[in-house]
């Protein structure tokens, strides 16, 4: 008998009801652009408020990125909703003891001031193409100066202030964003999996990795794109900057696995037997093992051995795609593996991830990676090398 | 008893009458009733007893708070209630999503474990022969069983939902008289709700695009009758009524027996009353 809904193969009890997955592969994508974003502005900030100076020449890209990705945080949300149109309903009549309500105020409050900090930033390149340019984007340069031509020291020394004071307010901003994500799942109760007061920091320190990495990847990639040599002091900062945040996010995972297993609360039998089990591959071998404790020993090697040059450039970036992929890992050992388990405390479902469709393997692909391009549009119109010489803010 | 807490004998045969008849038919007609109804209660703002935001022009919400008994040992697993409900409220039609359900709890002489499964149960599916009508296959024919039971399961209408803590737009929400509701032409399908809810008592409609849940049958407790699975059951395993009403027949039994709800650590208060569950049911 064919059934007439797709259901999730299970074994144990699980309540009937639980056989349809309800939050799929989009759910995951979604935090996991969001801590992009926060781990990218982190980078932006050590410079920007900070004073980090040798990571200057990723600065204005990690803002760009940082902007990318946020542009694209609602949309994995939007396409899971059974009524997109809806959307609003969330924002117009926004239930405040739900921890999903604000989402929608915090969201446009940081993309708008990743908008203005970015306008501040890029003002000189703007007023210099609005004034050289005749043709079309000429046109787009002028009106994004908002009439404002004034380049001078004295204007720019209070551009710089804005910057500062916005990079100041985005810290809070960014990680806030990011850590209410983690307390959107951290607070649901009736998860085992979930349910953690840890939640909130460990996505926001694996948040903080994950974007610190795409700017190690980027800023190689970058480099090599523009044929001109890797800053290796900037590239160094990123990796100390990975290296020591990866080690609160572990040792965060580590406390918050061992809580839940000490505790041995109702239902600690089946997550036992699910890590020992079906998620002993994507959570200790991959997220943990490959992703996370091998770039933290590789980097301390690096460390400690003073390693440079191409060694260097290759052990980074080798590390920051192994810290992206353990973070996607993490991602979806939360939302996929706390639905895995069922809410009986006595049996253990399979999510199937269909490679097609609105929830497919495909559609997350293209929505992690689709902020990349928005990226490389974004690089064209503002290039953010620190090393181009038409750009004069430093 | 008070006029809302039993039903009159005509309201029951039509309702038997109607759940005989050709099912589509049916299914259409209730269908539509369901919408207008939640349509028109969806209207939050409303105030308290303010007579025109009900259909049931003589209904009084602040005169009512109900509540539900499950007398698991009465529970024979006919599985009428959840055949009813499924044709009452339109509930999709199929084997995996469900406003009520029951759990059949088995404990088998030797094994450590008590064996728990539903109607959903493959098994029990093709015992059925279809995803649309619901069978316990008798598959412990041959077994030594120690002990057995039936313990129906709806959504408890907690004092203290979780799922209306948790929805982001005010669509799911708790009326005066007690029923945790989903407004199905302002929810956006989020399902927010279905992960918070530690019963399992919600699911997505996928065909409107909503959350779905067990309404204990507001359109019909409204209007004096009683929801469709408590209308059914041929052994009295489902009590339903005003716990207002210290003579009401849920009053009666929760004042009569020691009643327990489910998952009380969580805190989240049901109002679903059991007796006679063991130990291994949450
Ligand atoms: S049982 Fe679940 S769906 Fe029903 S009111 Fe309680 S939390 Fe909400
Ligand atoms: S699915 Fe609908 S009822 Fe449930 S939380 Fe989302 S908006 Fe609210």
């Amino acid at each position: 008998m064919e059934p007439i809904i797709h259901f999730s193969p299970y074994t144990g009890w699980v309540y009937p009801n639980e056989t349809i997955f309800e939050w799929s592969i989009l759910i995951a994508v979604y935090p996991y652009i969001t801590g992009l974003v926060a781990g990218a502005f982190t980078v932006s900030s050590l410079y920007q408020v900070f004073g980090f100076e040798r990571l200057k020449p990723v600065a204005h890209m990690a803002l760009l990125t940082s902007l990318s990705f946020m542009i694209f945080v609602p949309t994995p949300l939007l396409l899971h909703l059974g009524h997109p149109e809806r959307a609003f309903n969330a924002t117009i009549t926004p239930h405040l003891t739900s921890a999903m309500a604000m989402f929608g105020f915090f969201a446009s409050f940081y993309v708008a001031l990743l908008i203005v900090e970015g306008w501040f930033a890029n003002r000189p390149y703007i007023v210099e193409q609005a004034q050289k340019r005749t043709d079309l984007l000429g046109r787009f340069y002028r009106l994004l100066t908002l009439g404002s031509y004034d380049v001078s020291e004295h204007a720019l020394r209070y551009d710089k202030k804005w910057i500062f004071a916005l990079a100041v307010i985005g810290i809070p901003g960014a990680h806030g964003l990011h850590g209410y994500v983690g307390f959107m799942y951290g607070s649901v109760k009736a998860r085992e999996w979930w349910s953690s007061d840890l939640m909130a920091v460990i996505f926001l320190f694996s948040a903080i990795i994950s974007g610190v990495s795409l700017l190690a990847v980027l800023y190689v990639a970058t480099c090599k794109m523009r044929k001109i040599p890797v800053d290796l002091a900037c590239l160094k900062g990123l990796a100390y900057t990975i290296w020591a945040f990866i080690m609160v996010a572990l040792l965060l995972e580590a406390l918050e696995f061992a809580n839940l297993v000490y505790k041995n609360r109702e239902g600690t039998d089946m997550i036992m037997q699910y890590v020992t089990g079906p998620l002993l591959v994507p959570y200790f071998i991959l997220q943990f093992a490959v992703g996370a404790i091998t770039p933290f020993l590789w980097l301390s090697y690096m460390i400690w051995r003073g390693t440079t040059g191409k060694a260097l450039i290759v052990g980074v970036t080798v590390c920051a795609c192994l810290v992206l992929f353990s973070v996607f890992m993490m991602r979806w050992n939360v939302v996929i593996g706390g639905q895995e388990i069922s809410k009986t405390g006595k049996g253990l479902l399979s999510y199937h991830l269909p490679f097609w469709g609105k929830e497919g393997a495909l559609m997350a692909i293209f929505l992690t990676t689709a902020p990349l391009g928005l990226l490389y549009v974004l690089t064209r119109l503002f290039p953010p090398w620190a090393d181009a010489p038409t750009h004069a803010h430093s | 008893m008070t006029e809302n807490s039993k039903p009159t004998l005509a309201a029951r045969r039509a309702f038997l009458a109607k759940l005989g008849g050709a099912a589509t038919c049916a299914g259409a007609a209730v269908g539509a009733a369901t919408l207008g109804i939640t349509a028109s209660v969806s209207a939050k703002t409303e105030p308290a007893a303010n007579g025109a935001s009900f259909p049931t022009k003589d209904y009084d919400w602040t005169k009512h708070q109900w509540g539900f008994g499950v007398d698991a040992t009465k529970c024979i697993g006919c599985l009428r209630c959840v055949e009813a409900c499924k044709r009452e409220n339109d509930v999709p039609a199929n084997a995996h999503q469900f406003r009520t359900w029951v759990e059949r709890y088995v404990h088998i002489e030797g094994e450590e474990q008590t064996r728990i499964d539903s109607q959903q149960d493959p098994v029990n599916i093709e015992a059925s022969g279809s995803e649309k009508t619901f069978r316990f296959a008798n598959r412990y024919r041959d077994a030594k069983v120690d002990k057995a039971f039936f313990v129906p399961k709806l959504c408890n209408h907690c004092t203290h939902p979780a799922c209306v803590q948790v929805c982001p737009t005010g669509a799911t929400y708790k009326t005066e008289d007690g029923v945790v509701l989903v407004d199905e032409t302002y929810c956006i399908g989020c399902r927010y709700c279905v992960q918070a809810c530690p019963y399992g008592a919600r699911f997505l409609n996928e065909e409107k695009g909503v959350a779905d849940k067990c309404t204990w049958c507001y359109h019909r407790i409204t209007k004096g009758l009683q929801p469709a699975c408590v209308e059914v059951c041929p052994v009295g395993a489902r009590i339903f009524g005003n716990l207002k009403d210290k003579q009401s027949p849920v009053s009666l039994f929760i004042r009569n027996n020691r009643v327990q709800v489910l998952k009380a650590e969580m805190g989240n208060a049901p109002n679903v009353f059991y007796v006679g569950i063991d130990k291994e049911v949450n």
